[in-house]
């Protein structure tokens, strides 16, 4: 207490004059919940590592999904039909029949007869060059191509093929393409339940890291309650804080998984024909995952920065309520 | 202005701390709040605060049943209490103007609407040199004096005050004391919790006297 404060309460209220003072610039009213008080950078650290798993987790579903989708529809754009040669069978005309009831169905394209340079052309790297097809019991195929937005009832088509053609059969490769949708499903649900994983670790790193930064400002929380504060208004003023430490968090992880995307992306397109880019194209596609992948990042960024706000909101509200209800420091 | 009606408070399944406590506070009055240490006064003043619910009795505070308030209701009503920490509960990180204008700042006003009022009640209380300075700066008695200023700041209708000479040499103890007994001649009731006898002795006021979670009454 210094000499000059004693005379101030000594000649009672009012009588402190300030009015010979040069006047002061007036600063800025300082923040309620100081920026520093945010344990920033460890917080934005974190959210940016998980959202960027998340978003690599949502970019490799897009990509089997796509290129699950791509296989699949490949498969199915064709059928095949079979005949089998046998003794008094007119090969030819078996195979004329055959392309034109299939060509008849609604749903077919085209059907075309293999004719016997290409089926002696497809023998060629187990049996050598110049065979006569017709000296070997091959049987012959005709390829159906089908209009896949409104396929042919391949049922029917089995059934009048093998009513008017001796040794027919028709395979429409659905076991093929079933087991794919099958793999393909499985391979998409394993990734959508690692994906909601990895967004609940997310959820729970953000809670825990928005926990513990809002740890250090419980001084200020009870501070604005005791002064008269509103719920709303002292979460307004956190919430605001945590927020640009979400999404700057949430940002950062959202690009970077964007520029792995795009770089594989650029990688794949810059080996094009290349053996080894084949083979990770017929396996992951070109490894872009399009805009809705890029929508999907956007939407984790979003979400991850939502979050955040919402559970700073409700730390500080159940701080409120823990006030209330806290023991007192006796006294 | 706040009836107390055999109020108890207990705490989980422990023993109750506050026991059949009856009291009212009118308006424009003053009374000491007393007792040893550990026999509720402060758990007492948070009760007045509505930062407590009674487990058992009646408490009627500016005409409202305590339990019929809303939470939503609660911060308006604070609003017409001030109350002084012991241990003041300024934010470091404001400056002693800053401090006393925040409980205008939560309501939304414009610094400008407040300004003339803060600077004025800075000064009234002997601050008007320390306005500008961050509370780590100031002294035990500045700190109390910048505690008790943020809690006049709104006109409070009632102030409660806890331990506020508990830190501060008797001297200055006074002076404080002077400016509660000022506060009340303006026209706010005063409720000052303290052990410090000494300090009651110097004014001839209520004195409620708390122990053994039962409360006596010396008019």
């Amino acid at each position: 207490m210094t000499e000059q404060q004693d005379e101030d309460l000594q000649d009672g209220p009012g009588a402190d004059d300030t009015g010979s003072r040069p006047k002061r610039t007036q600063r800025k009213m300082a923040p309620i919940v100081p920026p520093q008080n945010i344990a920033g950078r460890a917080l934005v650290f974190v959210i940016a590592i998980m959202t960027f798993l998340s978003c690599l987790t949502l970019g490799a579903v897009t990509l089997v999904r796509d290129t699950a989708s791509v296989w699949e529809n490949q498969i199915a754009r064709e059928a095949t039909i079979q005949i089998k040669p046998s003794d008094g069978l007119d090969m030819e005309a078996a195979l004329a029949s055959a392309a034109r009831i299939a060509g008849g169905f609604a749903g077919v394209r085209d059907a075309k007869v293999v004719d016997r340079e290409a089926t002696a052309r497809l023998l060629e790297p187990w049996l050598g060059s110049g065979l006569d097809i017709d000296e070997l019991p091959v049987p012959r195929l005709v390829i159906v191509t089908i209009d896949q937005t409104s396929p042919p009832d391949f049922a029917a088509m089995r059934q009048m093929l093998q009513a008017e053609v001796p040794g027919v059969s028709l395979d429409d490769h659905r076991t093929w393409v079933d087991r794919l949708v099958a793999m393909a499903r499985t391979t998409v649900t394993l990734g959508m339940a690692i994906l909601a994983l990895m967004l609940s670790a997310t959820v729970l790193t953000v809670v825990f890291a928005t926990r513990g930064a809002m740890a250090g400002n419980g001084h200020i929380i009870e501070v604005l309650h005791f002064v008269g504060a509103e719920a709303r208004f002292i979460a307004s003023q956190f919430r605001r804080h945590f927020l640009i430490t979400g999404m700057k968090g949430a940002a950062a992880g959202g690009v970077a998984a964007m520029v792995v995307f795009i770089v594989f992306s650029w990688w794949s397109s810059l080996n094009l024909a290349t053996p080894q880019a084949d083979q990770a194209t017929a396996l992951f596609g070109n490894f872009s995952i399009g805009a809705s992948g890029y929508a999907g990042v956007a939407l984790i960024v979003l979400l991850v920065g939502a979050l955040t706000a919402a559970t700073t909101h409700l730390t500080v509200v159940t701080y409120l309520h823990d006030i209330d209800v806290r023991h007192p420091d006796g006294g | 202005m706040i009836r107390f009606e055999n109020v108890g408070l207990r705490y989980g399944m422990g023993s109750e701390i506050l026991r059949d406590i009856s009291f009212h506070i009118p308006e424009r009055s003053f009374q000491f709040l007393s007792g040893p240490s550990g026999a509720g006064k402060t758990t007492l003043l948070r009760l007045l605060f509505m930062s407590l619910k009674p487990t058992r009795g009646l408490i009627t505070i500016f005409g409202k049943d305590r339990s019929r308030i809303s939470r939503q209701e609660l911060p308006l009503l604070r609003r017409r209490i001030g109350i002084v920490f012991q241990d003041f509960r300024l934010l470091d990180h404001m400056t002693t103007y800053e401090n006393v204008a925040l409980p205008l700042r939560v309501r939304g006003r414009e610094e400008a609407s407040y300004r003339n009022d803060v600077t004025e009640l800075l000064k009234w209380v002997g601050l008007g040199e320390r306005m500008h300075v961050l509370p780590p700066v100031l002294s035990g008695g500045e700190k109390q004096r910048a505690a008790i200023a943020r809690a006049l700041i709104e006109q409070p209708e009632i102030l409660l005050a806890d331990e506020p000479t508990g830190n501060v040499d008797p001297p200055l103890a006074r002076r404080l004391l002077r400016l509660f007994i000022e506060l009340n001649r303006l026209g706010t009731a005063v409720v000052i919790a303290t052990h410090d006898l000494g300090l009651m002795e110097q004014v001839d006021a209520r004195r409620m006297i708390l122990a053994n979670g039962r409360l006596d009454i010396y008019d």
